[in-house]
């Protein structure tokens, strides 16, 4: 099984050659020096740069970004008072969140102290709804959840990935990384597989990015919709034949940290348009 | 990427060879997708079998589409938009999809220029062909081929 | 079931005489009535916006016909020509009949 996987790679490889440039190849891509020198590789790229024009373009244009219907949705949510107590998201998020809005969206997952672990964007909204607004919690997945998510996020554009992986939010750290890496599935395969060895090769005629997170929410062509992290990597483990863990699983924020943390120092991009 | 191209009359010989190669595919079995037969005949029923002319229509296509499901399609076609001449109707086709029938697009002199964007389905690799009538009753038309090709994985 | 929600890009002042670039969008699935539900199996109907007009103080100024083959959050772009200060009105038609849409003023000086 291994070998035929080895095998089609190559084969992708040599066919990849026949492909037009992205911006990852011909050199303009903004190229981050990983700050932290346990980092495995010594670049980090956007997945924006290994995408053709016809993509990027769409993400650089606000107004033609389908993923911006789903913001805006999001931002008419963030406002809207809703629950017992009250309140709207925008009044009791920043006391949730532990830290300003501009801020959320590069720092989380993070450890948070109400929560006693580390947790992603999307349980700190249900947490402050539910504990604070007194109102029903989002499905993981809903177009509310995504809106708010993608809202938020966009809030730190254009400001660079921080999260926190010391300290108290290091065992998540390290469980992410024991995933990661981890072979799973029938096609026996991990992230790392994909990610870290051969990103900038095709897997038939997709360039393989470096499987970065700075752009979710993302608009997918595949999905024909705006979809999160958690929908990426179960989308994934499904290809590589693995059971999927269910959306909002700790090992999932784990990883979710720590593939975020491949990706401090990149620039925010949600909503992010891929493929 | 933009791809320039001027196309002149379809002639009765290549509409006829067209047409025998959809034959021969029927009999083979293939998937019932358009084919250029299948966008020769919409465009025979759109000019009444006139001739196609000359002129320049600017088509703003990717030579390689990473996905189909949203590819950028856009014209530009050199008119005056004057009352007296302006175009009227522009058809743009895809001759393998399931149905040839893309979109089509009625101007007005009060536009002042002919052009349009859009982004469409593509199926699979195929030509793209856009057809353009004037006020007058003439038609131009272009054509450009755009690969579309399959994605990697990723849920 | 996500809300259609329209969006336009007109230019709020423009000189007389001007070829003004106007853009439209609006959130819709676009049902080609191929696919099919992967919980049910049975085949998602059709359901499209089939037509967007574009008309400029109450007179049509341009009509696009969409078919199954445009993609699903349908954006178009078309010039116009600035010619005297009014308000535009959008409107597109989905199967069935349903009408949705969306106004935007332009000053010409």
């Amino acid at each position: 099984m291994r070998l035929a996987v080895t095998i089609t790679m190559a084969l992708s490889l040599l066919a990849g050659a026949a492909f037009a440039k992205t911006p990852y190849h011909d050199g303009t891509a903004e190229v981050i020096t990983p700050a932290d020198k346990n980092h495995p590789l010594g670049e980090i790229v956007s997945g924006y740069n290994f995408r053709k024009a016809m993509i990027r373009d769409v993400q650089d244009d606000d107004f033609e970004n389908p993923a911006m219907l789903v913001v805006d949705h999001g931002e008419e949510l963030w406002g809207t008072v809703d629950g017992s107590a009250g309140k709207s998201l925008s009044q009791a998020f920043e006391g949730c969140a532990e830290v300003p809005l501009d801020v959320v969206g590069s720092v989380y997952p993070r450890f948070n102290n109400a929560a006693g672990k580390v947790i992603s964007l999307e349980q700190v909204i249900n947490m402050c709804r539910e504990t604070t607004m007194g109102a029903k919690p989002y499905k993981w997945e809903s177009r509310d959840m995504l809106g708010i998510t993608a809202y938020i996020r966009m809030q730190s554009r254009g400001s660079r990935v921080n999260v926190a992986v010391d300290g108290k939010a290091s065992a998540a750290f390290e469980r992410g990384k024991k995933l990661y890496y981890q072979r799973v599935g029938q096609l026996d395969m991990s992230c790392a597989h994909c990610h870290e060895d051969n990103y900038g090769n095709y897997i038939r005629a997709d360039m393989l990015s470096q499987g970065n997170i700075n752009g979710f929410p993302t608009y997918r062509l595949k999905w024909n919709g705006v979809g999160s992290t958690h929908r990426r990597f179960r989308g994934c483990m499904k290809n590589i034949r693995a059971k999927p863990l269910p959306y909002g699983h700790e090992d999932y924020v784990a990883l979710e940290l720590y593939t975020a943390w491949r990706g401090n120092g990149l620039k925010v991009e949600t909503p992010a348009y891929r493929n | 990427m933009k791809q320039t191209t001027q196309f002149s009359t379809i002639s009765r010989r290549h509409a006829l060879a067209m047409l025998g190669a959809a034959g021969a595919a029927v009999l083979a079995g293939v998937p019932a997708y358009a084919d250029g037969a299948a966008v020769a005949a919409k465009i025979k029923g759109l000019t009444g079998g006139k001739s196609v002319g000359e002129g320049t229509i600017e088509l703003d296509l990717p030579e390689i589409a990473e996905n189909g499901n949203a590819v950028k399609v856009a014209f530009s076609i050199d008119s005056p938009m004057t009352t007296d001449n302006y175009v009227k109707v522009v058809h743009v086709m895809a001759d393998g999809n399931p149905t040839p029938e893309v979109a089509s697009f009625n101007f007005t002199p009060a536009m002042g220029a002919c052009s349009a964007s859009t982004r469409m389905r593509l199926a699979k690799t195929q030509n793209i062909i856009v057809l353009a009538e004037m006020n007058d009753g003439s038609f131009k038309q272009a054509q450009a081929t755009v690969k579309v090709t399959i994605g990697g994985c990723g849920g | 079931m996500a809300k259609i929600k329209p969006r336009v890009k007109v230019p709020k002042k423009a000189t007389a005489g001007e070829i003004v670039e106007i853009k439209a969008l609006i959130s819709h699935p676009m049902h080609t009535g191929r696919a099919k539900d992967k919980k049910t199996g049975n085949k998602i109907p059709r359901k499209i916006i089939n037509k967007f007009v574009a008309s400029f103080d109450g007179q049509d100024v341009f009509t696009a016909n969409f078919e199954p083959a445009v993609s699903a959050n349908p954006y178009i772009a078309f010039p116009f020509k600035a010619s005297k200060s009014g308000a535009f009105t959008f409107t597109w038609v989905e199967d069935g009949g349903a009408e949705f849409t969306a106004s935007k003023k332009m000053t010409v000086a």
